[in-house]
């Protein structure tokens, strides 16, 4: 909402100053967003100087000069002129500036292969007079501190330019914003003055509001103008329409925005020879058209609702007119209204039409709906006194009688709400300010809310209006009290916490990418899964909820690839989707890592990152949670974007439904389908919701604290085995044959290749044997020893290796 | 006797020059072994006569000690001589660099999550979460922003049907509707969290991040509000005086409605917060407004509160003195070596928020 500070004081009389004016009105809740003058084209001239002139290489009349355009700025500029000289103030024109004589605009260009940025100007080409004859030469006693000023001072007015939040309608329109002002104490709302019109005649075309099912248009006001003459507005109201940065187009348009901005009372002016017979207001039939005055198609739907007449759609009643009846400068007679559209028919409209226009916008907060004649009437007298012509008599046709709301407020609710008082009577004078009408009535007050306020609807609102126009730096601050009752964190939350930070310090660097994500990359990583497209992406490679987080953590893994750097660790923490239902969710952390461990290392030998790197970091994290690693069970079934070989799901128990955790290295195909340049890559993920918390503490799970003095045993066995037998279940099966004796169970050598089978593998293994109860003899750790053996030649088909 | 003394005199000359322990070793078998000059000796004893004996014992045994604790210093000296020798051999160049270690860091957005938890457990938050995809009701129509209301198009919103019933949320405010549906009053929460809308260019990214805040209880007003937010305003920037200011706003889902800003500014370029006179918009806030806790179960006649919003990137931007919000979900790695956080820098009230 933009106005000027001369119209405002049409509507306020105020001692106050613009800078308190200002103030004022961000204080009560239009938020000024500038003060400034509106923009001019002549703003682009600068003051300049001639630093140094040479002659052109390619052309004997033109030079080359060095301007200085102000902040040290120095430009190349070709130049004609025979006064071109160093130390010659004078004016310069940027490319981009349009030339006032001849309306070219400037760029960037070569002028007989030299390059010219902008142009000096001449008196003649700025319109200052017929001297054409050499740049202008400015008096350097005037000028030699402007260097880089504005040539032509900017005498427009300063505008006001206020952010107006949706509830506030009735501040789209000066008149508004004055009382508003006024309430505050800024000074007094301006009486108008009461008009003095001559209506003749009747307004003989007949308006008809037609009782379609969810009318969108309860009132239609109009009368008729014959015999005007529409031409160039006059300057004051040019002006007016050019210091808001909109184009002044004819005096009967000029007139209808006008009203609008002062009153916010949208009106339009049809050319009444054009309308065939009569004003039908009713909803539209599907694939009705019309071309509206912005001079697009558009098709209509189902009950729109449409201004028409017996030949068709004239136009979008409270959107856009239509162009069959549009005026134009020759025309003579014309129809004017002034109606009122209910926001919510606006809204459905302008949505499916996907129509944005200044009468939609106002309709569509909430018009007074009690300003119809106000508005005919004030835009007649106008359009009289600038065209001429006479004014027929108001005609008004209502569907509905607009009914003021009324609200009883307790009085005691400002002060509960806002923790200050102010007294009765104040409030009483700042709610009829704002032109409520009021009736006190003990504690209450019995309020009749104004026609033009259809945000008002309960007591709370009344409590806003007095504590805005108070002021808000009238509410006190509560310092407060530091105590907890809750714990800040549950249990999930502290483990998410926790997690980030575990993997974090293992070396890895945090990111924060889309929760949505390309399909193309996505379908990588999803399985089976299902896409969640999203219907209104902001491209189409942002078009899917991501299945996994590694899409994108691959896809900017590669542009930091690109940037050279070859050893990447990176993860992030985050939700990945399942459905589109609300919930369908979980909190997942994934990390990778590229390239090489000790690269370019003088002390110790590189390699490349490996699935076992990728465990230790998997399960190293979980352990720091506080999950015991001991009951971890590891399967080798992994989703299809792992290496089928060189991956694994840790389970937090054997009979866990769901992995925890994945590791290992990333499906080739995946590296060499998007292009991944690295030596390897891996990547591991934990799944923080399917990890079972356990109620009680970690100090309340330990076991008690014993250990034993007696000699300790270290026993190493090798093993010959199936290829296929996972290791875990090796240690498994000797750390359960004597728990009270086998304290750690530690694979020391793997070895397949010479001597063994092909399909055998050999497993070496250091058993540590200790009791609580005595020191083992010989004959004792014999006995532990062959049970090994036997146990495990039993369970698993292994040969010892001898 | 004068045997006896001879020998004494003869080896304590002999261990007083440049040993090595092999010398010193012949030395020890020379007078100690199975006929070494002092063993003989003692063989000698029995020939004599008591008195004699008993002298010549304590005499021999005196010796004996002597030579053998020489024996032992000159043993010792030789050892600590050899290791010294030893280790001028094993000097090495100790500024080559270490033995390779990495470093990883925490996203600027999660450092300023966990101080904003932290500022707010203090003073009796605990932390609320929802879901990223909501529906149309908890994101608007409980929110009182029913489907005809032009709030909405201050929302560009990402939906994800046609019928636009299920969407991304917009802002964290839905976990207000979710917390009070499924508890009773009191409640006191924050809800940081993703949020998105669609709209991207240099200032908007289509996903970035809000604590949403949410006091509700018997007598709680605007105050309490102001309260609140200078007390999480002053201790985010870690300042003693903050600049506030309190200006009426419009959000269906508070009424009465405040923006807040706060005073600044710009020293060498950089934003100093706390002090001047420009003004910076950090966040919506409101006493909720009846309609919402109608719409929740929560009785407007005996309970209300305030609730807030803050953007959380924008925090982040003004304390870590972040220019642009679009790298923070670009991912570049220098980025994030330049503006991460060590791991083991977890903002807490005890050893302060930031270093």
């Amino acid at each position: 909402m933009k106005f000027t500070m001369g119209w405002l004081k049409e509507h306020l009389v105020t001692k106050f100053n613009d800078q308190k004016i200002i103030d004022k009105l961000t204080n009560v809740g239009l938020e000024v967003e500038s003060f400034q003058n509106q923009k001019s084209e002549l703003d682009e001239f600068l003051v300049a100087k001639i630093i140094k002139v040479e002659p052109h290489p390619n052309a004997d009349r033109l030079s080359l000069c060095d301007v200085e355009i102000g902040d040290d700025n120095i430009v190349k500029v070709v130049c004609g002129a025979p006064n071109a000289k160093s130390n010659l103030y004078t004016v310069y024109a940027p490319p981009g500036a349009v030339i006032p004589k001849s309306q070219n605009k400037l760029s960037v260009s070569k002028i007989r292969g030299v390059t010219s940025y902008g142009m000096l100007c001449s008196e003649s080409e700025l319109k200052l007079s017929n001297e054409s004859e050499g740049i202008i030469d400015l008096p350097s006693k005037h000028y030699s501190k402007k260097i880089g000023k504005k040539f032509f001072l900017n005498k427009s007015p300063k505008v006001v330019d206020i952010s107006i939040t949706p509830n506030r309608a009735d501040c789209l329109g000066v008149k508004g914003v004055a009382r508003d002002l006024a309430a505050s104490g800024a000074g007094k709302l301006r009486i108008q003055k009461k008009s003095k019109i001559n209506f003749s005649g009747l307004q003989n075309i007949k308006v008809q509001i037609s009782r379609d099912k969810n009318q969108g248009c309860t009132a239609f006001g109009s009368c008729l103008i014959k015999g005007i003459k529409n031409k160039e507005s006059p300057k004051w109201l040019k002006d007016k329409i050019i210091s808001l940065g909109q184009k002044p187009i004819s005096a009967v348009v000029d007139i209808t925005n006008y009203i609008m901005l002062d009153l916010n009372r949208p009106l339009h002016a049809y050319d009444a020879d054009k309308i065939n017979q009569k004003i039908i207001v009713r909803n539209s039939k599907n694939g009705e058209s019309f071309e509206a005055l912005d001079n697009k198609k558009y098709t209509l739907e189902n009950n729109m609702c449409v201004i028409s007449d017996n030949s068709g759609v004239l136009g979008l009643g409270g959107i856009i007119g239509g162009t069959r009846s549009g005026t134009e400068l020759n025309t003579k007679n014309i129809l004017l209204e002034s109606a009122y559209f209910k926001p919510e028919s606006i809204r459905y409209t302008s949505k499916k039409l996907n129509l944005d226009t200044d009468a939609k916008y106002r309709f569509e907060r909430g018009i007074d709906p009690n300003s119809i004649e106000e508005g005919l009437i004030k835009a007649a007298e106008l359009i009289q006194k600038i065209c001429g012509g006479t004014i027929s008599k108001l005609d008004i046709k209502k569907n509905e009688n607009f009914k003021n709301s009324y609200i009883k407020f307790p009085i005691d609710l400002f002060e509960n709400t806002t923790g200050f008082k102010v007294s009765d009577k104040e409030i009483i004078k700042i709610l009829s300010d704002l032109g409520f009408s009021i009736k006190k009535n003990k504690k209450d007050l019995n309020l009749k809310v104004p026609s033009w306020r259809p945000d008002i609807a309960q007591p709370i609102d009344i409590v806003e209006e007095i504590v805005r126009i108070k002021g808000y730096d009238q509410i006190k601050t509560i310092i407060p009290q530091k105590t907890r009752n809750k714990q800040t964190l549950n249990k999930q939350q502290k483990l998410f916490h926790f997690l980030q930070r575990s993997v974090a310090s293992k070396g890895y660097y945090e990111t924060v990418t889309w929760s949505f994500t390309d399909s193309k990359i996505n379908d990588f990583f999803k399985e089976k899964k299902n896409d969640i497209t999203i219907v209104n992406p902001i491209s189409s490679d942002l078009n899917v909820l991501r299945s996994s987080i590694f899409s994108n953590l691959v896809f900017y893994l590669k542009k930091n690839l690109d940037r050279d750097i070859k050893d990447i660790s990176l993860f992030e923490i985050g939700p990945i989707f399942s459905g589109k239902q609300p919930g369908q969710q979980e909190i997942v952390i994934a990390a990778l890592k590229s390239g090489k461990v000790s690269r370019l290392d003088w002390i110790e030998k590189g390699r490349v990152v490996d699935v076992f790197d990728a465990k230790r970091d998997a399960v190293k994290s979980l352990v720091e949670t506080g999950l015991d690693q001991k009951k971890f069970y590891i399967k080798s079934k992994t989703p299809n974007y792992y290496h089928p070989g060189k991956s694994g799901a840790i389970y937090q128990d054997k009979s866990s439904n769901l992995p925890i955790a994945l590791f290992g290295e990333i499906h080739p195909n995946i590296i060499q389908k998007l292009d991944i340049k690295t030596e390897a890559l891996i990547l591991f993920e934990i799944f923080l919701d399917r990890i079972i918390l356990s109620k009680s503490k970690i100090r309340d799970k330990k076991k008690k604290y014993e250990y034993s003095d007696f000699q300790k045993s270290e026993r190493d066995f090798a093993f010959i085995i199936d290829k296929d037998f996972d290791a875990q279940e090796l240690v498994k099966i000797i750390s359960e044959i004597d728990e009270s004796l086998i304290k750690n169970v530690k694979i020391f050598d793997l070895y397949v290749g010479e001597n063994i089978p092909k399909d055998k593998k050999s497993i070496a293994l250091s058993v540590t044997i200790q009791s609580f109860e005595k020191s083992l003899n010989d004959h004792d750790l014999e006995k532990i020893n062959d049970l090994i053996i036997s146990t495990v030649q039993n369970k698993s088909g292994a040969k010892i290796r001898s | 006797m004068s045997d006896i003394i001879k020998i004494k005199d003869e080896y304590l000359i002999k261990l007083s020059n440049n040993l090595d322990l092999n010398d010193v070793n012949q030395i020890k078998s020379e007078l100690f072994g199975k006929n070494g000059k002092i063993s003989n000796e003692f063989k000698k004893m029995g020939s004599l006569s008591a008195d004699d004996r008993k002298k010549f014992a304590s005499e021999l045994n005196s010796i004996k000690d002597e030579l053998q604790a020489t024996i032992e210093k000159k043993i010792k000296e030789i050892e600590v001589s050899e290791i010294n020798k030893k280790l001028q051999n094993e000097k090495v160049d100790v500024t080559l660099p270490e033995r390779s270690f990495s470093r990883g860091k925490i996203h600027p957005v999660s450092q300023v999550i966990d101080e904003i938890s932290s500022i707010f457990s203090e003073i009796g938050f605990s932390v609320a979460e929802g879901p990223d995809v909501e529906n149309e009701y908890n994101n608007f129509t409980a929110l009182n922003t029913p489907d005809n209301h032009p709030a909405r198009d201050m929302h560009d919103t990402f939906y994800l049907d046609d019928k636009k019933k299920l969407l991304l949320r917009t802002h964290t405010s839905p976990v207000q509707v979710r917390t009070m549906l499924s508890g009773k009053p009191p409640f006191k929460i924050i809800a940081p969290g993703r949020t998105y809308r669609s709209d991207s260019d240099q200032t908007h990214a289509p996903m970035f991040h809000q604590v949403e805040g949410l006091h509700i209880d018997k007598n709680i007003n605007m105050g309490h509000l102001k309260g609140c937010l200078n007390y999480f305003i002053k201790e985010f920037f870690e300042v003693d005086k903050i600049k506030m200011r309190f200006r009426p706003s419009h959000f269906p889902f508070t009424e009465p409605s405040a923006e807040v800003d706060i005073g600044y500014t710009l020293k060498d370029g950089k934003i100093v917060i706390g002090q001047g006179d420009n003004w910076l918009e950090i966040l919506g806030c409101g006493m909720v407004h009846p309609n919402v806790l109608k719409n929740v179960k929560v009785n407007p006649a005996t309970y209300q509160g305030y609730a807030f919003g803050i953007g959380i990137d924008r925090l982040a931007m003004l304390k870590y003195g972040i220019n642009d919000l679009r790298a923070f979900f670009e991912t570049d790695y220098r980025w994030l070596n330049h503006f991460g956080f060590d791991p083991l820098d977890v903002p807490s009230n005890y050893r302060g928020l930031s270093r």
